[in-house]
């Protein structure tokens, strides 16, 4: 397993690939430990803007030691990101929480909005069978990069390309038939994924966010509430940052 | 150079601890930190049985600072000691654990059973702002502070720590209060009750509504309390707010803190700690400082 570490990062590429979505690829030895799903804290620059930015792995090159990024602007921390050219040096942290299981059985992928990018490492490197199924408010991005490791199907907000509606509107169509489900994207989205999950019998995996201060596990702002009791808190609550981000829907309380 | 400090009897080998709530026990911290390298680890509050803390989101940051309202999640007391305190054993760092509660008796009932462990002080929590019941309840009159004071003194076996909470209109009642009660010394400040709106969903920012504010923009109020406190009592005191590097500590001693805790600047770097380590002796260096003592309360 690769440890976590702070290092000093370098900006190599940044292109805005769509309304305030950004990709960046960063020069760093942090890579991953295989698992994609996890993520990396950014720290922003100025003094005024204290805490780390939670932003997931969307593709490792461990070979030439970079990772790539791909976020929105929500705030001042990512609006300061976007504003990284290349060659600028930057605090990173990582790699940080479980990511995805790599199960031999037939999934379907599913991603909502900026929940998409760390979905492509996960296509990429998950080897058995798989379905992307991807949804967008409007405009689409990064849903022709999936191509290459199998089908994509899309759904849109307002009916600009794909199916008018959202991806629980696709999987209710019944077309895709998985044995476990790999989702990440708003919290709604997920929420329905666990629901049809539940109801097909087959398990879900859900990457969840939630605002994060540490970033290691220490402060206890990122939880998320549990059916069951955690052993390491005691109380039916489990650290996002370093528990997850990724859980099994089944185990998450949704209500 | 002498960086020792005594403070209610025990001695610590340098001045600096970190913040409660803001460092849990020390295990995630350790990968940054070697815990060797601290006066003490003051843990994150620990009650009588579990807590499970506030609803999500618990931190929202603002301009040079951050609002929590984490509402003290925690294992509780047996978990602690089976879990927390043998790891902690492991260092050569004193350690002082965070009392929390809400009622008197829950405070009673933690600080009898840490009574015959290997813990060297207590710091009594009686400031968060983000509880409903106990917490600052207890820390912003001056009376039950006084009562809480002596009667977790009664059943103490450590020195005990009074954490003082600054939403109060005068902090020196409060530290009189804690003097008065039998307090071995007293830490300040706890965060400042804060609020922050997002306006684009027209929702508060914290499911609390309300949080604590900390970091480098609370440091100029930590920094004149601290100061008043020292003018006031003749406990030690242990000074916190905004502490981000070693100018910002040296700036608590000079006011009179006799050690400092280093908090939200953990989340900004986990090396914090060791920056503000380095920073200290950087400075007392520079001006030929030999004992740290030099500096305690020494602002003209």
């Amino acid at each position: 397993m690769e440890t976590k570490r702070k290092e000093k990062g370098r900006v190599i590429e940044q292109k805005e690939i769509g309304k305030n979505i950004y990709s960046m690829w960063i020069e760093t030895t942090i890579s991953g430990n295989g698992r994609p799903g996890q993520f990396i804290a950014i720290y922003p620059k100025g003094e005024s803007t204290l805490l780390p930015r939670p932003i997931s792995i969307c593709e490792s090159d461990k070979k030439r030691g970079r990772l790539r990024i791909v976020y929105r602007i929500a705030g001042k921390g990512t609006k300061e990101f976007s504003q990284y050219e290349e060659g600028e040096t930057i605090d990173v942290m990582g790699p940080i929480g479980n990511g995805f299981p790599l199960l031999d059985k037939k999934a379907i992928i599913i991603g909502g909005g900026i929940g998409i990018p760390p979905l492509l490492e996960l296509a990429k490197e998950y080897k058995g069978k798989k379905e992307m199924i991807l949804g967008f408010k409007g405009e689409r991005f990064m849903d022709k990069e999936f191509l290459p490791y199998g089908s994509v199907e899309i759904a849109t907000e307002n009916g600009s390309s794909g199916l008018k509606g959202n991806v629980l509107d696709i999987l209710e169509k019944g077309e895709h038939r998985g044995e476990v489900i790999l989702a990440c994207g708003p919290y709604p989205m997920l929420k329905g994924v666990a629901a049809y999950a539940k109801k097909r019998k087959i398990p879900a995996y859900v990457s969840l966010e939630e605002k994060m201060a540490c970033g290691i596990g220490a402060c206890l702002a990122c939880v998320c509430k549990m059916k069951e009791k955690d052993s390491h808190s005691q109380v039916p609550n489990r650290r996002i940052c370093v528990d997850g981000p990724v859980f099994l829907a089944q185990e998450v309380d949704f209500s | 150079m002498n960086k020792k400090v005594i403070i209610g009897g025990v001695e610590l080998k340098n001045p600096i601890l970190t913040a409660s709530g803001t460092f849990g026990s020390g295990m995630e911290y350790n990968e940054f930190v070697d815990l060797n390298c601290l006066g003490g680890v003051i843990t994150k509050g620990v009650s009588n049985v579990p807590w499970q803390g506030n609803d999500v989101p618990r931190v929202t940051e603002t301009y040079g600072g951050m609002l929590n309202a984490i509402g003290l999640q925690n294992p509780g007391m047996e978990v602690f000691i089976k879990r927390d305190l043998p790891f902690l054993k492991q260092y050569d760092t004193k350690i002082i654990v965070n009392v929390c509660g809400r009622t008197e008796e829950d405070y009673i009932e933690v600080v009898e059973r840490l009574g015959d462990e290997e813990v060297d002080m207590l710091e009594i929590n009686v400031s968060c702002p983000n509880v409903k019941e106990g917490g600052i309840a207890f820390g912003q009159n001056p009376c039950s502070l006084e009562k809480i004071t002596r009667k977790v003194k009664e059943k103490a076996k450590q020195p005990i720590i009074m954490k003082l909470s600054p939403n109060v209109t005068d902090i020196t009642e409060m530290a009189r209060a804690a003097e008065s009660g039998g307090a071995d010394g007293v830490s300040l400040i706890n965060t400042i009750t804060g609020m922050k709106i997002d306006i684009h969903k027209r929702k508060f920012a914290l499911a609390n509504k309300t949080g604590g504010l900390s970091g480098p923009a609370i440091k100029p109020i930590a920094l004149r309390m601290v100061y008043q406190v020292c003018q006031s009592i003749s406990l030690p005191v242990i000074g916190m707010g905004g502490i981000m590097n070693g100018e910002d500590a040296v700036e608590f001693f000079l006011a009179g803190a006799r050690a400092v805790a280093v908090g939200t600047a953990n989340f900004h770097d986990p090396y914090a700690l060791i920056k503000v380590r380095k920073g200290i002796e950087n400075y007392m260096e520079k001006y030929g400082i030999e004992d740290i003592h030099d500096l305690i309360g020494k602002v003209q």
